[in-house]
């Protein structure tokens, strides 16, 4: 069973292909992690994926149905969504009102009834309070729920992100490197908290850098490299393949000696 | 204590209360006069304010809208035999739907090209009303007949004190309202992070345009009043420098904040008339202090002193 597939994706920027041919597919509660040096698309591709950029090549397919160039909107709407490697915070509402955004699909949107304060209105404001609580209680950011987003640590933000992309209710969560800029403590509690998200039956598709997390939590890894897929396969299988280690070390190498000897 | 000046409604209270107050306070007329200008301006910039505070979206051309309903009143009775009321009425919807119509475009604009579209929306409107001399009598502009509401005809400043200060109390209820409810967290986390918001699942274009509207409509209806209150309008109330006007009271009272429309509103009604005593240096006055509070209050007047007694207050 497939929850998100994309098949033979492609783009390109003026000429620079940033994404050609990559395809992948993954299950509901599956960890699926997508790695890759710098500039390998990662990004891109959740961007594709998530209908920033509409793909020149290939279809993105979510819960069977072709949700290829279909606007964000909608497509959290079919139950996608993501958090932003850039941290993309509503930094002058409170960490609560930020997850409580994260409810707007699952509240009515009738602008009369809030113009005039109905008591449906009301009602339903505690309930998406309670909501964003309870999500904000998962990512263990109970206690900071009354502060400024722009006042919180880094790390919390991570987590508030997530939180938020939770209340959606998603069926699959795109995270774009979760543990970035976040100390081991930190990282060790993303990391607990995907393997929870995933549990619950959400397919989690994440690019991260911080390999020890990525090895340890994916079911299986993808692996990018100037916008094509080198390897696919479980972290044994990524860890000994001969692509990967000269897409990671390989040129580096390279580059370093060809430094060395002048 | 922050808890509590955080409160949206707490701006209703407060302008309830001085609408209630104030004529007691003010014993001629010309006082009163002045407050119900503030209060007409205040119901035009607590719209704008939704747009621009809390939609983060500019408008530069909003006192087309305000000369919409300014010139409904008087088109609607003189011309086509439509009772002032309904013409209000017929104001207001009609610069809705303006609002949506040339919204659904420009709002894909962002920052400057937003400034500049909504600016040639402005002038365009004015234009209107400078040119079809026919309807509204061109650049003289017209005679605005009173509003007759079931026999009673509404005159004087007496009566249109109690309708500008109970429409602004309404006026700031529904703000309060809009900010407190999904609504207005919607055009916050808009404000803020637009990609967040639409991967959240907010359709961003239907968001701004509901905000676009509603704050046409509050400057359509503070026209009406105007041009009923003055028993004229011309197309300067339509025109550039209202506009401007209306910016400026929202940034200097505060963006973000209902009570600072008031202020602001206040404030750019109430200061020439007390700047008078410099008599030729009045408008270098009235500029100097407007650089002054923004130097020293650059979030706007209200934002930047509940920031100073909230961290008094622990």
């Amino acid at each position: 069973m497939t929850v998100l597939a994309v098949d033979r994706i492609g783009i390109s920027f003026g000429g620079v292909v940033a994404l050609a041919d990559v395809s992948f597919a993954v299950e509901p509660g599956e960890i699926f992690a997508i790695i890759g040096p710098n500039g390998a698309g990662k990004t891109t591709l959740f961007n594709v994926i998530s209908g920033l950029y509409p793909p020149q090549q290939g279809e993105v397919r979510l819960d069977g149905a072709d949700v290829t160039g279909f606007a964000p909107h909608t497509l959290a709407r079919r139950g996608l969504s993501r958090t932003f490697q850039n941290l993309q915070i509503f930094f002058r509402m409170s960490a609560l009102e930020n997850a409580m955004v994260g409810r707007h699909l699952h509240e009515r949107r009738n602008v009369v009834a809030h113009l005039l304060a109905l008591p449906s209105v009301l009602r339903q404001n505690a309930e998406t309070r309670a909501k964003a609580e309870e999500l904000l209680g998962l990512v263990g950011l109970a206690e900071l729920a009354g502060r400024a987003a722009g006042s919180l640590p880094y790390g919390a933000l991570r987590r508030l992100e997530i939180a938020r992309a939770l209340a959606t209710e998603p069926k699959v969560l795109l995270l774009d490197e979760p543990a970035a800029g976040c100390n081991p403590v930190e990282t060790e509690e993303i990391d607990a908290l995907i393997q929870t998200i995933a549990a619950t039956g959400i397919a989690v598709v994440l690019v991260e850098h911080d390999m020890k997390l990525v090895m340890k939590i994916s079911k299986r890894i993808h692996v990018l490299d100037q916008g094509r897929t080198i390897a696919e396969g479980t972290a044994d299988i990524v860890r000994g393949n001969a692509g990967v280690i000269t897409a990671y070390l390989g040129r580096h190498a390279q580059r370093e000696t060809a430094h060395a000897q002048g | 204590m922050r808890r509590f000046f955080a409160n949206p409604y707490l701006v209703v209270v407060a302008t309830a209360l001085a609408v209630l107050l104030l004529p007691l306070l003010l014993e001629s007329s010309f006082y009163l006069r002045i407050a119900t200008l503030v209060f007409i301006f205040s119901l035009a910039v607590v719209g704008l304010n939704l747009l621009m505070g809390f939609a983060g979206q500019v408008s530069l051309g909003h006192a087309g809208f305000f000369g919409i309903g300014a010139y409904a009143v008087a088109i609607g009775p003189t011309s086509l035999g439509v009772p002032s009321w309904l013409a209000l009425l017929a104001g207001a919807l009609g610069a809705g739907l303006i609002a949506f119509v040339i919204g659904r475009p420009i709002l894909r604009l962002r920052g400057h090209y937003l400034a500049v579209a909504t600016l040639g929306m402005g002038l365009l409107i004015a234009m209107v009303f400078n040119n079809e001399a026919a309807w509204t009598g061109g650049p003289d502009g017209m005679l605005v007949p009173q509003l007759d509401v079931a026999g009673w005809t509404v005159h004087g400043t007496h009566a249109w004190y109690w309708i500008a200060g109970v429409s602004l109390v309404i006026g700031t209820w529904i703000a309060a309202n809009v900010i407190a409810s999904p609504t207005g967290r919607t055009l916050r986390a808009i404000h803020d992070s637009e990609v967040a918001a639409r991967v959240l699942g907010v359709d961003v274009a239907h968001y701004k345009l509901i905000a676009f509207v509603l704050s046409a409509i509050y400057a359509a209806v503070a026209g009406s009043y105007l041009s009923l209150y003055d028993g004229l309008v011309t197309p300067t109330e339509a025109g550039f420098l209202r506009s401007i006007e209306f910016v400026t009271m929202a940034v200097l009272g505060g963006l973000g904040s209902v009570f600072g429309s008031i202020v602001g509103a206040a404030v750019l009604v109430v200061l020439p008339q007390v700047l008078t005593v410099f008599q030729d240096y009045e408008h270098i006055m009235l500029g100097l202090m407007m650089i002054v509070v923004m130097v020293f209050l650059p979030t706007g007047i209200v934002p930047a002193l509940a920031g100073v007694l909230q961290r008094r207050t622990p």
